[in-house]
């Protein structure tokens, strides 16, 4: 293990001996909230991206608009391991506050990149040292001095540049790209850049083993958040009346739904051919959704938990009546205001069985970036189609960190605007009931409000009704509009996006997770089989109802580990329901839900917990061995 | 005065007065809702509205099952509780050719459905919201609501302590742009003013008084027929001239107030207060209060602003509902998407 100050500046010569660490570890950057950092961080991370290398940031952000701390990690995995882990190698630490901290919870043999005043050297001696006087070195580029707080961000990119070895060229092209309309700023930022950059080069020899190499791994790819990419997939669904009020961790998707809709629905004319309304609270932006799809419009609104729970009376509204509309539920930490910036799957519960009575709902799943775009374009048929409020449950990890993706394909399947009839129909037909099941299907038609047919109309209402919209208070007609939602709810188990097998046939034990848990179970999987020599199999559910499948994959396996974000169980209580007896017995539970996202060792390690396994597995220790070498040499 | 001419036997889209009823009502017998209905149903029908291209909203409460009771051949929603001014703003963004029509209550407005009014009114959003306001929960057995006058008793002796909230007040200074007051049982004024309402655009907020027979019509209620019949003071004598009436009537200059509707008819209010000009908004929230203080329950038109743009106006929307929008329209063409992802590569 190495001991001594590693400062560069102080052990000029020395050689390094400890192997490279290429393309697999993580960056911490420590700023303050308010302080501009986030633009640096993008570049940043859109650096390692355009060196080709698989990277995935994530923003530890307090629920404040200015002063206190936020953490922004950039993980670049070799491999493709974009879940957070839990260690960081690198250390960029501007803020005073948390320096000391940030600085101890670096492992041994890591690297500090820090503002030269923090003296960072006073709390450790094991890991490489490289004070940058950020303060000195921005005044001297930037004449301005209210612009100083904001450029100073992007002399720490040029520092890490150099240490890292990220090509300067790559930097450059990624902040033009950022900067594109604004070469002023753009030049004064890569000034900034350029003054770390050099400070560095001049000032320090490499002495930390961490690089950043080239590969061929991001070509094509691209970078977004989860809310962006929901926001887009409701656009390329034809998303027209948007209702909401805004709330972390949701407000994004609104936001991004709202650019791209000017960006592409406006006529010549110049005339909206959308409607995006900032309603007054949540149950005003859900009361709006619901009468835009009941007079046929695609109708969505965006939240979070605290919403969700405001929204409840209507949802049941949504169900009951059978009008369309699609609600995104940006999770994040509960109960009540909870944690608002911090990530978590809590809400899976209240959403599946939101409101009073019997209510239940179609809950789409989006495990990630691409699924955000798909389902929340697939979420819009299906409420149509189903005549139902449709929610997708995403969360604060997957909805507002970076990801990385393939590129999105447009849609080619035709809108599905469901079982609509029109005035013809209706001279056809000769009239209509709006609730009786002719197709057998347990869906009945409906009517658009403005149809000019004398027999168009129907009343929609909250209250008992039967199968021709009239008021009822009488047992039969009850139950029979009961029973058929309930059979409308089971056909949707086959019309939902099936759970994705990701791994099955090789193990009898199994894991069933949803959502972004998948990043970390994933990289928990190759863990699991490199120290203990485990085979998992895994399937991600992605709809609530649950398909078919997942009860053949849970009758398949001995033992399924349900893995998810909240300390309830939720998934597995829901699964409960579902499962016949002799399966339920077969679930055990892994759950995290501290407010920061699932990450593999969590997983590796209560799984092995519950499986029994004690220490690591003899075949594989030599792996291991080397691993930690890397690290302590 | 003017007089609308009498009905015929259709009107003047060729539709009998039958067209425009609606099922058989369930509210009590002598309730002031059924009036207000039937006075809907005559209006609509006098002005030769089209049903179909009616959407008819209500929340919950006595007042907001009335929609069943008139033209069954509208649309019609009846929501949750409170929650009708945003289902009326989803419908009408959804397509904004139609004419709407709310039914409230006061519980239903002035209490649970509080948050959203105001900012129904705020929005100017183009409907006619009609409270029918009995000062009473019905459906509960009258329990007080928030427009009981101070003082007012109830069946069971209990007194109200706290002062009515004017929804009228209320709505002229938050931005509904058509504002008045009737009583059920003013068949004539009520009937006017409806028509107008139906020809203007924008927020119309008229307030009914309209007698709960069975829990606020007793001595020492202030919203029983007895009460309104001794205290109702018109502010204005409310008479409307639809574009399609040829009828020509004098009327001495500087008597009238008149008001041309975006439809071509004229709206005239006769004063009765003198000089009462239903435009200035501070004046009427001043006449309103003072009213209150000298114990009048003054009806009529008291604010019109006939040039204020809706909320669909400002959200400067195409012509077509933009619920009927075709996919060519609504989903972005490919080159849309491929620009986007170019954007976010490296």
């Amino acid at each position: 293990m190495a001991t001594g100050d590693l400062a560069l500046g102080e052990l000029q010569g020395v050689t390094n001996t400890r192997a490279r660490v290429i393309n697999d570890f993580s960056i911490n950057v420590a700023t303050v909230n308010g302080s501009g950092s986030q633009s640096a961080n993008s570049v940043l991370l859109k650096s390692i991206f355009g060196m080709g290398v698989p990277v995935s940031g994530k923003n530890l952000f307090p629920s404040n608009i200015a002063g206190l701390p936020t953490w922004y990690t950039i993980r670049a995995s070799k491999d493709g391991y974009v879940a957070r882990k839990r260690d960081a190698e690198v250390l960029v630490a501007i803020n005073p506050e948390t320096a000391r901290q940030d600085a101890l919870a670096l492992p041994v043999g890591g690297v500090a990149i820090y503002e030269e005043s923090l003296n960072l050297k006073q709390y450790r001696d094991d890991v490489a040292f490289y004070p940058v006087p950020f303060d000195k070195i921005t005044a001297a580029i930037c004449p301005e001095a209210k612009l100083r707080k904001l450029v100073k961000n992007m002399v720490y990119v040029g520092a890490v540049a150099q240490i890292l070895h990220i090509d300067l060229s790559v930097v450059e092209s990624g902040l033009r790209k950022q900067f594109a309309k604004k070469p002023k700023v753009f030049e004064l930022n890569f000034g900034a850049v350029k003054a770390g950059y050099d400070y560095v080069a001049e000032k320090f020899t490499k002495q930390d083993p961490y690089f950043i190499e080239r590969m061929d791994e991001t070509k094509g790819k691209i970078i977004i958040d989860g809310n962006a990419a929901c926001g887009m997939g409701a656009v390329f669904a034809g998303v027209t009346v948007v209702a909401w009020y805004p709330i972390t961790p949701s407000t994004s998707v609104v936001e991004a739904t709202t650019d791209i809709l000017k960006k592409f629905r406006i006529t010549p004319e110049g005339k909206a051919t959308f409607a995006v309304v900032q309603a007054e609270d949540e149950l005003a932006a859900i009361g709006m959704v619901l009468g835009a799809g009941w007079a046929g419009a695609r109708s969505m609104t965006a939240t979070s938990g605290p919403g969700i729970s405001l929204m409840a009376e209507f949802a049941g509204l949504g169900y009951y009546a059978e009008i369309p509309g699609v609600i995104f539920d940006v999770q994040r930490t509960g109960p009540s205001t909870g944690m608002p910036t911090r990530t978590s799957q809590a809400d899976l519960l209240s959403v599946a069985f939101l409101s009073h009575g019997d209510t239940k709902h179609v809950v789409l799943l989006p495990g990630n970036v691409m699924e955000c775009f798909e389902f929340g374009g697939a979420a819009f048929d299906l409420a149509e189609r189903l005549q139902t409020p449709v929610f997708v449950l995403s969360d604060l990890d997957l909805g507002m960190n970076n990801w990385m993706s393939e590129a999105f394909e447009y849609p080619t399947k035709p809108l599905d605007r469901g079982k609509v009839l029109t005035a013809e129909d209706l001279n056809r037909l000769g009239g209509f009931a709006r609730y009786r099941d002719v197709d057998g299907d347990a869906i009945g038609w409906r009517t658009l409000p403005g149809t000019r047919h004398p027999k168009a109309a129907y009343f929609t209402r909250g209250s008992g009704h039967n199968d021709a919209a009239g008021y009822t208070e009488k047992p039969d007609e009850y139950i029979e509009v009961m029973e058929r939602l309930s059979r409308k709810f089971e056909n949707a188990r086959k019309l939902v996006p099936a759970p994705l097998t990701v791994k099955n046939g090789s193990s009898n034990v199994g894991i069933l997770a949803y959502g972004s848990s998948d990043f970390a179970i994933r990289e928990a999987m190759d863990l699991i089989k490199k120290q203990y020599g485990q085979d998992v199999d895994y399937m991600r559910i992605r709809a609530y109802p649950f398909a078919h499948e997942i009860h053949e994959f849970v009758e398949s396996h001995e033992r399924v580990y349900v893995v998810e974000q909240n300390r309830d169980a939720q998934l597995e209580s829901l699964l409960k329901l579902d499962l016949p007896a002799e399966q339920v017995v077969k679930l055990r539970s892994i759950l995290h839900y501290n407010g920061l996202p699932l990450d593999a060792q969590t997983v590796t390690e209560e799984f092995a917990t519950k499986e029994g396994f004690t220490g690591i597995s003899p075949t594989h220790v030599e792996d291991v061995e080397a691993h930690e070498g890397a690290i302590a040499s | 005065m003017a007089t609308t001419p009498a009905a015929p036997k259709v009107n003047h889209i060729g539709l009998p007065v039958l067209e425009y009823r609606g099922g058989k009502t369930t509210l009590c017998a002598g309730c002031g809702h059924n009036a207000i209905s039937e006075r809907i149903i005559d209006a609509m029908y006098q002005m030769g509205v089209e049903p179909e291209r009616v959407m008819k909203m209500s929340g919950i409460g006595c007042s907001s099952k009335s929609p069943a009771y008139f033209m069954a051949r509208s649309h019609s929603f009846n929501s949750v509780h409170g929650r009708m001014p945003s289902v009326s703003t989803g419908a009408i963004m959804a397509n904004h050719t139609m004419t709407m029509l709310g039914v409230s209550g006061d519980g239903d407005t002035a209490s649970i459905g509080m948050g959203q009014f105001v900012h129904l009114l705020r929005r100017n959003l183009p409907m006619i919201y009609i409270i029918e306001d009995n000062g009473v929960y019905g459906l509960t057995k009258g329990q007080f609501s928030a427009t009981a006058d101070l003082g007012s008793k109830l069946k069971t002796g209990v007194i109200n302590d706290l002062p009515a909230i004017d929804t009228c007040a209320l709505a002229i200074q938050l931005g509904a742009t058509f504002v008045g007051r009737s009583f059920s049982g003013d068949k004539k004024q009520l009937l006017a003013m409806l028509k107008a309402a139906i020809a203007h655009k924008g927020t119309v907020m008229l307030d009914v008084i309209s007698p709960c027979v069975t829990f606020n019509d007793h001595e020492g209620s202030t919203k029983s027929y007895k009460f309104m019949q001794d205290n109702d003071e018109p502010i204005n004598e409310v008479d409307f001239v639809a574009s399609f009436d040829e009828i020509e009537v004098d009327y001495g200059s500087g008597e009238v107030f008149e008001v041309e509707m975006h439809d071509g008819s004229n709206l005239r209010l006769h004063k009765l207060h003198e000089d009462y000009d239903p435009t200035n908004k501070a004046n009427a929230v001043r006449t309103l209060m003072e009213a209150h203080s000298n114990n009048e329950i003054l009806t009529g038109v008291f604010y019109i602003d006939t040039k204020k743009p809706t909320f669909t106006d400002l959200l400067n929307l195409v012509d077509e509902p933009l619920g009927q929008l075709p996919q060519s329209v609504t989903r972005p063409p490919k080159s849309a998407l491929d620009g986007l992802m170019a954007s976010l590569q490296q």
